[in-house]
């Protein structure tokens, strides 16, 4: 009974938001009635909870309870708090495309001087200016999924990204999704990744607080097109505040001969979601989806990746690592769908859980459909905790007992951050993963 | 060659749709009337002459089946079922009070021969040459709603052994059954469990005393018969203390081009360092090759290891029904408990099998063993659900699952839906899944060597399969060899 007062009440709350937030809303006509409709799916189901099966480990009625007011736009005391946070975790080398409380930061953002061929925009630009063809690639994804409906009605800002035919970007590109520590309040934002032909690119997405940032809701989604031959490198770091919510989706289709690397990292927030699908639209293609789940304290996080091997010839790899201390909840959810042509898919899942506390949690479903006869398709999965004998070598070699734990830990994160292709990515996983574990202490 | 040519006497032998038990005895019946109603709980109550309290139980159940709605996430398609267009109960008419195996009806008794079950003690005790070591069964054959004979059951009973059909047990021993029944599946469990428990009307029930080695395989023999009737049987096995029992049940049904609903309930208890081997093999009719027809097996088995170092063993073979919803599960409560489950799913045709178990670890130092092999053929789909939890207290947990699956032609689909939850860190579990079809390179070597086509793929399944054979009884492992061979066959190409 509580649960379904809880979810009026905050129905109510929300489509009052909706109401008010539509005129900051960027888009008129069919962009408007996209986001009606969005929103109407959104409100038909609500925040998801443990009876629909794809949430059903991660229960956002209980755990997000609500969903916050639409963040305002940053303030020039915003702008420099989140030019402080900036600071600590620049990158070099890379071309850095900044989004303060779900709003582009020009100011913080390196858009000018673009390399031949890049094209860059903001989804305020693109919704507003009518462009048909970019539109209709933001607004793709179907509204069965609540989150995603709900971050359709209420996109605000993103980044739109054009890579044309044939060109390779040497340059990183790095969207950094700031909360600068306002009210609390929730920011919706949506990316578009064009990737044409035979190009190539890399893709880093991170998000971070500003300090004194709290509670705050992050509700991303990007949506990837690899064109066919191409290759995009992708990584992202969820180093979120401890108290905020990360709910982000990703849809990302491959042409033919395609090659997407991805990988992703959550060692912060305080309740996330990743939820991503990966589809095969032309033979040849392969895809390498890694993650990691660092977790302690009370927090929660969830990866769920969708790999919808829809044609023939194509190859899957996907390898996933949670540690967990403390009262941490890992979920992973791994489903492998071989549809009727898709003969000669070859699909490969490894999930692998490490438990460092007694009341730490993991939860693994890795799931197989499969349609075609010929295919090699097969996924493994263990729980457990360090192992003795190992603690016990290390000990004996004069290391103390977390030194030792340490090192075994970074050892068993260090399979799924491997697969990283570009030394400079690799080393920014490594060096996120050493922070965790230094915070250990 | 000889394979060869018992290859050709079997496939002469089966009829088009390779079904061998879809005859039909064509014998009066008594049945309650048509459709669900307090009126049908009470006329098979009354029938069973029971006591009030089983009555009350039954409409307690009866009245939350109303409120519940029917599962709608295993992977599997079927039209609405209609549950006012069924029979609920339906029994041979006796023709006279029968006291001896002699007196049953030579319709029913032609049947099981044609079963190949042995009713008769004495042709069994009689049995002309007898292999040295070969085991003696007794038998619990279940016809349509009701148990029409028990063998062997003075020998069990100096063994201090309780083997009887469940109306009987509520009567001549209500103590137990009131102090085990619903303990293990409540009545409130799921839907099928809930209709079960408000309809059922035949089973067996079985009690083996502290420190008993049961003496015999115990075995039940399930048979629909009549049309538009669902089956509705609850099984209820106790090992106390130290006991031990190993239990077979097999299934069959005529060959009909309606669905026909069987929700049976299943419920195993161990005390402290008992044990149960429960196997199956199922067989009821798959319907024909066009899909029509065929059971609806909506099953819910679970073993409850309440005691310490116990240990429940689930093993099916499953190659029948339309539909199969089944999950055999165990409850590892006591410390040191174990639970195993080995099972081969073969579907052919049109099945649509969504079959697996739950390993609930709670007690201390519990593992549990999952083998699971699908099968898939024809246009059919096979999908593996299994959980494997390990609660806060459950300190020093293990599993091992590995579920395979084989693809025979790319018409049909297999799945598996794992579902692994640890929370304890001293768990320790271990899954692993694999699909494939089977290798042209192992088919060729075998073609090579002068086998056929059918007989090089039944060579490899049978390999595929042999971790769980290996785990029937011998009488049940031959059975079931055979029954693979005939669901295999014709789907290659």
């Amino acid at each position: 009974m509580n649960v379904a007062l809880a979810k009026t009440e905050t129905g109510h709350a929300l489509s009052d938001a909706f109401a008010v937030a539509r005129d900051r809303l960027p888009g008129a006509g069919k962009v408007a009635e996209a986001r009606q409709q969005a929103f109407e799916a959104y409100e038909r189901v609500g925040l998801p909870h443990r009876r629909i099966e794809d949430w059903k480990y991660t229960d956002l009625r209980a755990l997000m309870r609500e969903v916050l007011p639409l963040a305002a736009p940053p303030d020039a005391a915003a702008l420099k708090r989140a030019a402080a946070a900036l600071k600590l975790h620049a990158i070099a080398g890379v071309r850095r495309l900044v989004l303060v409380d779900g709003v582009f930061a020009p100011g913080l953002s390196e858009a000018g001087n673009l390399e031949k061929g890049l094209g860059i925009r903001t989804l305020r630009d693109v919704l507003g200016a009518g462009d048909a063809r970019l539109q209709a690639q933001l607004l793709g994804p179907e509204n069965t999924d609540s989150m995603v409906a709900l971050n359709s009605a209420m996109m605000t800002d993103g980044i739109v990204i054009e890579v044309a035919d044939g060109a390779a970007l040497t340059q990183p590109l790095h969207i950094i999704h700031i909360a600068s520590g306002g009210t609390p309040a929730a920011m919706f934002t949506r990316s578009l990744f064009v990737l044409g032909n035979a190009a190539s690119a890399t893709l880093v997405e991170s998000y971070i607080a500003a300090e004194g940032a709290k509670v705050y809701q992050v509700h991303d989604s990007l949506i990837v097109s690899i064109g066919d031959s191409a290759r995009l490198d992708h990584v992202r770091l969820i180093e979120d505040g401890r108290e905020a919510f990360n709910i982000s989706s990703s849809q990302v289709t491959l042409g033919a001969k395609a090659h997407f690397n991805t990988f992703g990292l959550t060692s912060g927030s305080s309740v996330s979601r990743y939820q991503a699908t990966m589809a095969f639209d032309g033979e040849g293609s392969r895809v390498e989806t890694n993650g990691v789940n660092l977790l302690n304290g009370r927090q929660h996080a969830d990866t769920t990746l969708f790999l919808d091997h829809a044609v023939p010839n194509c190859s899957s790899r996907e390898i996933f690592r949670a540690v967990v201390d403390d009262r941490g909840h890992s979920v992973f959810q791994g489903r492998i769908i071989v549809r009727p042509d898709a003969q000669k898919t070859d699909a490969k899942m490894m999930t692998r859980a490490l438990l460092l506390s007694d009341e730490a949690e993991a939860d693994n479903k890795p799931e197989l459909e499969i349609f075609a006869d010929d295919v090699t398709c097969g996924h493994g999965a263990t729980t457990g905790a360090l192992d003795e004998s190992l603690l016990f070598y290390l000990r004996a070699r004069g290391l103390s007992e977390k030194e030792a734990q340490a090192l075994l830990i970074q050892a068993f994160v260090g399979e799924a951050i491997e697969s990283i292709a570009s030394d400079s990515l690799r080393e920014l996983a490594i060096s996120a993963a050493q922070r965790w574990l230094a915070a250990r202490g | 060659m000889a394979a060869v040519q018992e290859t050709v006497d079997r496939v002469r032998r089966i009829d088009v749709d390779q079904y061998r038990y879809g005859f039909e005895t064509v014998i009066e019946s008594d049945k309650a009337p048509k459709g669900l109603s307090e009126d049908t709980v009470r006329f098979i109550s009354a029938k069973k002459n029971e006591p009030a309290w089983m009555l009350e139980w039954r409409l307690e159940a009866y009245r939350r089946w109303l409120t519940m709605t029917e599962p709608k996430w295993a992977r599997v398609n079927y039209p609405k079922i209609d549950y006012q267009d069924l029979y609920y109960y339906s029994a041979p008419k006796p023709k006279k009070q029968i006291s001896s195996l002699d007196e049953i009806d030579p319709e029913i008794l032609k049947t099981y021969e044609k079963l190949g079950i042995p009713l008769r003690e004495v042709e069994v005790l009689e049995g002309v040459v007898r292999p040295e070591g070969e085991r003696r069964i007794a038998v619990d054959a279940v016809f349509d709603s009701v148990s029409v004979a028990t063998t062997f059951q003075k020998e069990l009973k100096q063994a201090g052994v309780i083997f009887m059909p469940i109306s009987e047990a509520i009567r001549e021993h209500p103590d137990l059954v009131k102090k085990y029944l619903g303990t293990v599946v409540p009545t409130s469990d799921n839907y099928f469990a809930t209709l079960n428990s408000a309809v059922f009307s035949d089973g067996s029930f079985v009690y083996v005393p502290p420190g008993v080695r049961c003496p015999m395989e115990l075995s039940t023999y399930f048979r629909i018969n009549e049309r538009n009737t669902g089956q509705f049987e609850r099984t209820l096995i106790i090992a106390d203390k130290g006991a031990y029992v190993s239990y077979l049940e097999g299934c069959t049904a005529p060959q009909r081009d309606e669905n026909q609903l069987h929700a049976a309930v299943v419920e195993l208890v161990t005390l402290d360092d008992a044990e149960i081997k429960y196997s199956t093999v199922q067989n009821w009719y798959p319907g024909n090759s066009e899909g029509v027809g065929g059971i609806y097996n909506f099953v819910t088995k679970r073993g409850d290891c309440r005691g310490n170092n116990s240990k429940i063993s689930w093993t099916q073979v499953e190659t029948g029904s339309a539909i199969t919803w089944k999950y055999p599960s165990c409850i590892l409560r006591g410390d040191n408990s174990r639970g195993e489950f080995y099972s081969i799913a073969i579907s052919n045709g049109h099945q649509q099998v969504d079959s697996g178990t739950k390993m609930i670890h709670l007690g201390k130092n519990t593992t549990s063993r999952i083998i699971s092999k699908g099968i898939a053929a024809g246009v059919s789909q096979n999908t593996y659900r299994g959980l494997v939890t390990a609660h806060r207290k459950a300190t020093g947990a293990r599993n091992f699952t590995a579920c395979d699956s084989l693809l025979i032609g790319d018409k049909c689909g297999a799945h598996t839906v794992p579902y692994i939850e640890a929370k304890n860190s001293s768990a320790l579990f271990e899954h692993e899944a694999t699909t494939s079809k089977i290798s042209e390179d192992v088919l060729f070597y075998c073609v090579q060597r002068g086998l056929s086509q059918e007989e090089a793929v039944g060579l490899v399944v049978n390999g595929f399969v042999k971790d769980v054979l290996q785990q029937l009884p011998m009488e049940f492992a031959v059975e079931a060899q055979k029954l693979i061979s005939i669901s295999l066959e014709g789907s290659v190409g």
